[in-house]
């Protein structure tokens, strides 16, 4: 089946079976490799992207249903050689160890800062219920979401 | 995981997504956010060979008032119930109900409808539904019918919706006395209990799900609380075939039943 989408700015067109995922579309077809397949079944958060600004799992979307759609991954987030607030925050206060789970973290906290652009640490926490790190203990992705929430809101 | 090979059509209408359940019978099946349903089909749990996708289908994503009623569009997600003024407002237990689904990402994406259709034994919206007294809209060949949330759950993962009929809207009373209340399987945040509450006076409606294989409306309970308050919680299993699995077993699933159906007589 033949789908059209905005991906970070710029318009795909592909023939695409309807069983291939979303994600498995990005990496594979447009090589956007930056979002990752954990789970493969909606629990870890690693696949996580965004769709007309909605933060999703592309692993449990099949790329035709949101054909037409826009798509923001992680590769779309920095400015350049400018990085995104988020990304930044993650920088500065060692948001990551082994990297799995950052693509999908930058793209949850997206998320979460753009329904909440003050959350306090427990609604940071809450928002994260469904991305996984298994390097960090999370505490440090709490404070890198916490410096992009400062900066943001400067 | 990739599911098995299927042919998917983006439906533009009601009437054209009832025309290809319609055709394809038992070998189709509706779409809409597609998060209970296409994790069966990862799986191979589920193998249509045709998926109909509704999400497209204008009138179906939009939350009303009518009259005494609040009119919530099959293809709302848990999201846009969260997020609601009106639910918020008039229907807050829906909305307290919305948000212990799953994760941001998974209410971005699953809807009302899907979940209900779905009916997972551990789901969080057949307790709402339940004790709220809510109707389920359903169109099909033969035109449009209500069915009450007490005719619809028929068994695990079985409702009763006909073959060629899908869900379109889901009509719940104002509420504004009733809460929510859940103990979380801790990995996949599905209800091991959840306990919904409605109050009328010194009346009450209680829905459970998560406890039995299908949800239910605990009418021991609803029964014995004029007289026992909050104790009539002991009931919260009485005639009710308790589920047991490595989350909890009977014994201790009934001990939750009780202890969440006390908490939110309480609340």
């Amino acid at each position: 089946m033949q789908i059209t989408m905005k991906i970070n700015g710029q318009t795909y067109s592909h023939d695409v079976e309807p069983r291939i995922s979303l994600a498995q579309y990005l990496r594979e077809t447009v090589d956007l490799t930056g979002t990752h397949i954990g789970c493969d079944t909606s629990g870890c958060g690693a696949c996580t992207v965004h769709v007309d600004g909605a933060a999703v799992k592309s692993c449990t979307l099949l790329a035709v249903q949101v054909n037409g759609s826009e798509i923001t991954t992680i590769e779309g987030m920095a400015n350049g050689s400018e990085l995104h607030p988020i990304q930044e925050g993650f920088k500065e206060h060692h948001g990551l160890q082994c990297g799995f789970c950052t693509p999908g973290m930058v793209m949850t906290a997206a998320d979460i800062l753009k329904n909440n652009p003050n959350p306090s640490e427990a609604e940071i926490r809450e928002g994260l219920e469904g991305n996984f790190c298994r390097c960090t203990g999370y505490h440090n992705i709490v404070k890198s979401i916490q410096h992009a929430a400062e900066k943001l809101n400067a | 995981m990739i599911p098995a090979k299927f042919d998917y059509i983006k439906a533009s209408s009601v009437q054209e997504a009832i025309g290809l359940l319609d055709e394809h019978g038992f070998d189709a099946k509706i779409v809409s956010g597609g998060h209970s349903l296409i994790p069966a089909m990862k799986l191979r749990l589920s193998r249509p060979e045709v998926l109909i996708d509704i999400s497209g289908i204008s009138g179906m994503n939009t939350i009303t008032e009518e009259g005494n009623e609040i009119v919530i569009g099959a293809s709302c997600t848990h999201a846009d119930i969260v997020k609601s003024d009106l639910v918020n407002a008039k229907l807050n237990m829906l909305a307290q109900t919305a948000k212990c689904i799953g994760d941001i990402q998974v209410r971005n994406r699953g809807t009302i409808g899907g979940s209900l259709a779905h009916a997972d034994p551990s789901a969080d919206y057949p307790a709402t539904v339940l004790a709220c007294d809510a109707t389920i809209v359903v169109e099909g060949k033969e035109g449009s019918r209500s069915i009450a949330a007490t005719d619809f759950f028929l068994g695990i993962f079985t409702t009763a919706l006909a073959e060629d009929e899908l869900i379109t809207a889901i009509r719940f009373p104002k509420v504004t006395t009733g809460n929510y209340q859940k103990f979380f399987q801790s990995a996949s945040r599905f209800a091991v209990v959840g306990v919904a509450v409605v109050k009328e006076g010194d009346a009450v409606k209680v829905g459970v799900t998560g406890v039995s294989d299908t949800p239910y409306r605990a009418t021991a309970v609803e029964n014995a609380y004029a007289a026992e308050g909050s104790k009539a919680a002991e009931h919260a299993t009485d005639g009710v075939e308790v589920m047991s699995d490595h989350f909890a077993d009977e014994e201790y699933r009934t001990h939750l039943a009780k202890v969440f159906v006390k908490k939110a007589l309480e609340a």
